[in-house]
């Protein structure tokens, strides 16, 4: 469980996050969701501690890593398992390397122990075939289940996904996202999800916090967001012609 | 304004060393990527210097003929100044300089292009120290590869040399051995592997350090590049100053 406490952050005189507070379960997939410029990355790399707020505290698990020095920091994110916007594979790697580089790095088992796992997580997203492949030679999806697979490599604690289906089509979001999801109750692992993706949205919205201006503004699920009163969430949510339409043919 | 600047700068590039100079995560991870430096920096760097050491040499061997002989002087002397200044200058700084344009631009532009790709936000959050994981193995490879850089121009300096000999007959084989083998000195070999070495940290590390704190996109990444060059390129320079002065009192 990662609970997030009182967050503010400025850039310069610019508040960016105001006085957040959340709890992200384990076992769920936790979204935050909000327009571009809502402050969901700000908040997402000051939970993981890439940036650090004015005041607040980030617990994992009740370890505050705000409190942590760099060498607390490093070890508390070998429980952690990020997926990028871009994927962020190492090009200089095959996928085969990049999912065996977080094992060669913390694992102490043995290279075919390490090999196995590899291979199981490549399994896992479905890409086993493409292990020898560089990076540039996959599609964009491919790079996305084959960052999944680096990510958990580890078996993480916690996972974070940053813009998992920008750039892919809405077949492709599905496969990610119902990979995501299903990653994240078969571990029983905290995930928090920052898009605005509505399919995503709808798909995986086990908690869904809504931001505006730096604030949360909405709280619930998928179950409840098409019928909130919230202003802003509803602009939010029927900028999208097909959900305008498909709240159009339930009304 | 700009030495407040200048200061910050230098101020970023020691916390950037400090963590560079920390302890590896893993030794056989950080050997097999310093070997892979090695390659890439040093091994596809010896064909670059090979050339281009052949023709200076051999360039360097016809000026020494043409300006400095005279019947006053001994017919070696062309032989004993090209040796001279491809020991004590061009196979040192001046290849230093060209491998800051080749080696500089790559290790900018390579690490720049993680950095923009989010690749370095991916080995901090596995808990990577990234610095140390990205950047002490360029060290380590060309601080280890450039004595045999060195030693590769200066041989290839030679090779020219004796090559514009033979093929136009400006200079016998004999009075250039006669003038390679005058007077000649070890220590200015090894005068040329130890600024050779502080060069190497040079370029390496401040090349790191521009792709490293990139900031933006692919322009700037290109400019990076540019700056680390020339950055690289001035600091060469001036090292060289200290250095000749300290060596070769």
């Amino acid at each position: 469980m990662i609970e997030v406490k009182d967050i503010h952050k400025k850039f310069g005189s610019q508040t960016v996050l105001d006085n957040i507070n959340a709890i992200f379960d384990n076992g769920k997939a936790n979204l935050i969701i909000g327009q571009s410029g809502a402050g969901k990355t700000v908040l997402l790399k000051c939970i993981v501690g890439l940036l650090e707020p004015e005041e607040g505290k980030v617990l994992y698990d009740g370890r505050n890593i705000l409190s942590f020095n760099k060498r607390e920091k490093q070890m508390l994110r070998r429980e952690m398992g990020m997926l990028f916007q871009n994927a962020a594979l190492f090009d200089s790697m095959s996928v085969l390397e990049n999912v065996m580089f977080p094992l060669d790095m913390f694992s102490d088992k043995t290279y075919n122990e390490r090999l196995k796992r590899a291979r199981f997580c490549l399994e896992r997203v479905n890409l086993l075939d493409a292990q020898d492949k560089s990076p540039e030679e996959l599609s964009g999806g491919m790079q996305k289940r084959a960052a999944i697979a680096r990510a958990i490599a580890l078996e993480p604690r916690y996972l974070f996904c940053d813009e998992p289906n920008s750039g892919l089509d809405p077949k492709t979001s599905l496969i990610i996202d119902e990979l995501i999801h299903g990653i994240t109750t078969e571990y029983d692992i905290t995930t928090i999800v920052n898009t605005h993706d509505m399919n995503s949205v709808m798909n995986i919205g086990d908690h869904i916090i809504f931001l505006a201006d730096g604030k949360i503004s909405w709280e619930g699920n998928k179950d409840h967001i098409l019928n909130t009163d919230n202003k802003r969430l509803n602009e939010f949510l029927f900028s999208s012609e097909i959900l305008r339409r498909v709240a159009g043919d339930k009304q | 304004m700009f030495i407040i600047k200048s200061i910050e700068t230098f101020g970023s590039y020691l916390m950037l060393m400090r963590r560079v100079f920390a302890r590896p995560e893993r030794w056989a991870v950080s050997l097999r990527q310093t070997l892979r430096e090695i390659f890439q920096l040093g091994i596809d760097s010896i064909p670059i210097v090979l050339i281009i050491s052949f023709f200076i040499g051999a360039v360097i061997c016809i000026q020494m003929k043409l300006n400095i002989e005279n019947a006053w002087m001994p017919k070696f002397v062309a032989g004993y100044a090209t040796r001279e200044i491809l020991l004590l200058e061009f196979s040192s700084s001046i290849m230093c300089l060209i491998l800051a344009g080749k080696v500089g631009s790559n290790i900018t532009s390579e690490i720049g292009a993680m950095r923009v790709t989010q690749q370095i936000d991916a080995l901090e959050i596995m808990g990577v120290n990234s610095a140390n994981f990205l950047i002490l193995p360029k060290v380590a490879a060309l601080i280890f590869m450039i004595p045999i850089l060195v030693i590769f121009s200066i041989c290839a300096g030679i090779a020219g040399a004796y090559a514009i000999g033979f093929f136009t007959g400006i200079m016998s084989a004999d009075d250039l051995t006669c003038g390679l083998q005058y007077d000649f000195q070890q220590w200015y070999i090894w005068c040329s592997i130890v600024k050779a070495i502080f060069f190497a940290y040079i370029i390496t590390s401040v090349a790191s350090f521009y792709g490293y704190t990139v900031e933006g996109g692919s322009i700037e990444v290109g400019k990076a590049s540019t700056d680390s060059v020339v950055s690289c390129s001035v600091l060469i320079l001036f090292a060289d100053i200290v250095l000749t002065q300290l060596l070769m009192q």
